[in-house]
């Protein structure tokens, strides 16, 4: 015999739809203009040249990280392989800023230097259009969002999902990589790197290596709008539909395949946009950073973080950055360990990463009180 | 005739199982179409082919339009709603959410990327209908069993669905929330054509207006409530059910 029902279901008496101060229209203001004021005033203030450098390194990989927790987070797609699309929209700017560079060395239709050293004279014909920074943009936004409105169609009109997907995600990064490694007219296993002006700024100048790094932090701003936006829009709401009970989106009359596309395809571009930014700060731009393991760093961020909000992504992927550094400057080999250790850590006792411990912390006191209270 | 939807010689073969065989179907407005049967009998299967989860052999027209061979998505924007066994609402997301998510296949690109201001006034309507009014803002997890099952009519009810497949809808349901349903299903069987998939005779006693008997994939009877009792095949079927369930409680 089954007991009395719905005597005590478990959540009722949680208050519905928790409405917190940053979910407010004034809100959401303060919390961007908090957000700008650390950005844009305390950090240059606070920090060194080289330091800056750094973070503004890691907002790109936060950049990437925002769209992941949309296609993740909201629509349940676990993108091993953003790799790719960073890696495209790092290889297109470094192919501009080659073609600069030789430019303004040797005069337009000049071949870039590391081809010189292997052995091509000729200026292959894709590089030519790039020598225009209006044409790079453009490809930068259109060619991987483009590539991922396609990719998503073959995969998600399928109902290609869960694990078949991350798997088929993660193996495209690898062939990226290996792809890459084969071009030598892309500079093959070394990449592309040696870039000395931006846009017609020298790049060793501070100044411009500022600019860069309020580039990357305007970037970031413009993404998590974007994103916030994406969220609380009715997309966003069909988004979570799709990713809780997809078969049941499709019967109420939806193509649910073209809602996940959509999502895919803006975080393909946020990290393309990432990848693009990301090359002028570092300076290189090789197969080693956009091939598997960069695509699952870009994961851990989001994860640790907690994929399902919108700060959790960028605080995750900044901390996992940092924490590389700063770790891996003092033990090399432990990091690696250390990296898994905090992966099973969060999926096993935080599923919702960083951003749920508040709440967590929460139902974990009411629980206790009430133990108490009933003791 | 106010037939919505006619099915004819609808056939499902799983891998030379054929769990639907040769079925005839016609669903009119106003009626409540109780599909009954035993276990295996082809009820869920016959819905799943209907709307377009299953292939299948055959014909099924809604106004003039054949729809075998479409896709789910297009099936459902025909106005040819469905309900599952177990109740599938979107848990996360309130009830308000889903009710809106419902009714909005169709949608402009750029009203699905605006935030939602208001309710459309169908879902308020529709909200009071299902008695869910006070509970919009609920996350449709916490809902009770029976509620969430009004909830899904809702939802089919928002999306304009004038046919209606029901798997189940009482499955689990204390006898005053039965009651409820029933009404409920009258109520909208409007200018709709409802129906239901079930096992509960009493139910089915109480509520059908027409009744279809499905056995191991074919259409036994069908007739009013009084003639699909009185008919002696369809006896035979529950009572030998009946009989051999007896037998193996007592083996």
């Amino acid at each position: 015999m089954s007991p009395a029902p719905a005597a005590r279901l478990p959540g009722q008496e949680r208050p519905p739809m928790p409405r917190t101060f940053f979910s407010t229209r004034a809100g959401t203001w303060t919390g961007f203009a908090a957000a700008a004021v650390v950005l844009f005033g305390l950090a240059p203030l606070l920090l060194t040249g080289f330091r800056l450098g750094l973070l503004a390194q890691f907002l790109c990989y936060a950049i990437v990280a925002v769209g992941i927790g949309l296609a993740w987070g909201r629509g349940g797609m676990l993108t091993l392989g953003q790799g790719v699309f960073f890696g495209m929209g790092a290889y297109l700017m470094a192919m501009h800023l080659k073609m600069a560079d030789a430019e303004f060395r040797n005069g337009p239709g000049a071949v870039p230097d590391f081809m010189e050293l292997a052995g091509i004279r000729e200026l292959p014909a894709y590089w030519a259009p790039f020598a225009s920074p209006a044409f790079t943009i453009a490809m930068i936004l259109v060619l991987p969002t483009a590539f991922a409105i396609l990719l998503g169609l073959a995969v998600f009109k399928r109902r290609v999902k869960g694990a078949y997907f991350a798997i088929l995600s993660q193996a495209l990064a690898g062939a990226f990589a290996i792809l890459l490694i084969g071009q030598q007219s892309l500079g093959g296993f070394n990449g592309l790197s040696r870039f000395r002006y931006f846009f017609g700024f020298t790049l060793a100048d501070p100044v411009n290596q500022q600019m860069l790094y309020f580039i990357a932090a305007g970037v970031l701003l413009a993404v998590v709008a974007i994103a916030l936006q994406l969220r609380r829009s009715r997309y966003g709401e069909l988004l979570v539909a799709v990713r809780d009970a997809e078969e049941r989106v499709r019967f109420l009359g939806y193509d649910a395949a073209n809602v996940k596309v959509v999502a895919y395809a803006v975080a393909a571009l946020f990290a393309s946009v990432a990848g693009a930014v990301f090359v002028p700060i570092v300076g290189i731009i090789s197969p080693a950073s956009i091939g598997i393991v960069p695509s699952i760093m870009f994961i851990l961020g989001v994860a640790i973080g907690g994929r399902a909000s919108l700060v959790g992504p960028v605080v995750g992927a900044l901390a996992v950055a940092w924490a590389q550094t700063a770790l891996s400057e003092q033990f090399p080999s432990a990091w690696t360990y250390a990296q898994g250790l905090l992966f099973i850590a969060v999926i096993a006792l935080l599923p919702g990463g960083i951003a749920s411990v508040a709440g967590v912390a929460k139902r974990f006191q009411t629980k206790r009180t009430t133990v108490e209270a009933a003791a | 005739m106010n037939a919505a939807l006619t099915c004819k010689g609808i056939a499902v073969d799983f891998d030379g199982f054929k769990a639907v065989d040769g079925v005839d179907l016609e669903l009119n407005r106003g009626e409540v179409h109780f599909l009954i049967g035993p276990n295996g009998a082809g009820k869920t299967t016959l819905v799943d082919a209907i709307t377009g989860l299953a292939k299948y052999t055959g014909s099924v027209v809604k106004d003039g339009e054949e729809l075998r061979g479409r896709k789910v998505h297009h099936i459902a924007r025909r106005g040819i709603g469905r309900t599952f066994q177990t109740a599938a609402v979107f848990e996360n997301l309130t009830v308000a959410q889903n009710l809106d998510i419902a009714a909005g296949a169709g949608r402009s690109p750029w009203t699905l990327l605006r935030r939602r201001r208001h309710l459309p006034p169908h879902v308020v309507e529709t909200m009071e209908r299902i008695g869910l009014a006070d509970r919009a803002e609920t996350p449709a997890g916490v809902l009770a069993h029976g509620q969430k099952q009004w909830l899904e009519i809702g939802m089919l009810l928002v999306g304009d669905a004038d046919v209606l497949l029901l798997d189940e809808p009482i499955a689990g349901m204390g006898h005053d929330e039965r009651e409820t349903t029933g009404r409920l299903l009258h109520d909208i069987a409007e200018g709709r054509a409802v129906a239901v998939v079930e096992h509960d005779m009493d139910f089915m006693r109480a509520f059908a207006s027409r009744v279809t008997v499905l056995h191991a994939g074919t259409v036994l009877a069908s007739g009013s409530v009084d003639d699909v009792s009185n008919d002696p095949r369809v006896q035979e079927v529950y009572l030998g059910t009946a009989k051999e369930a007896a037998d193996a409680a007592s083996a």
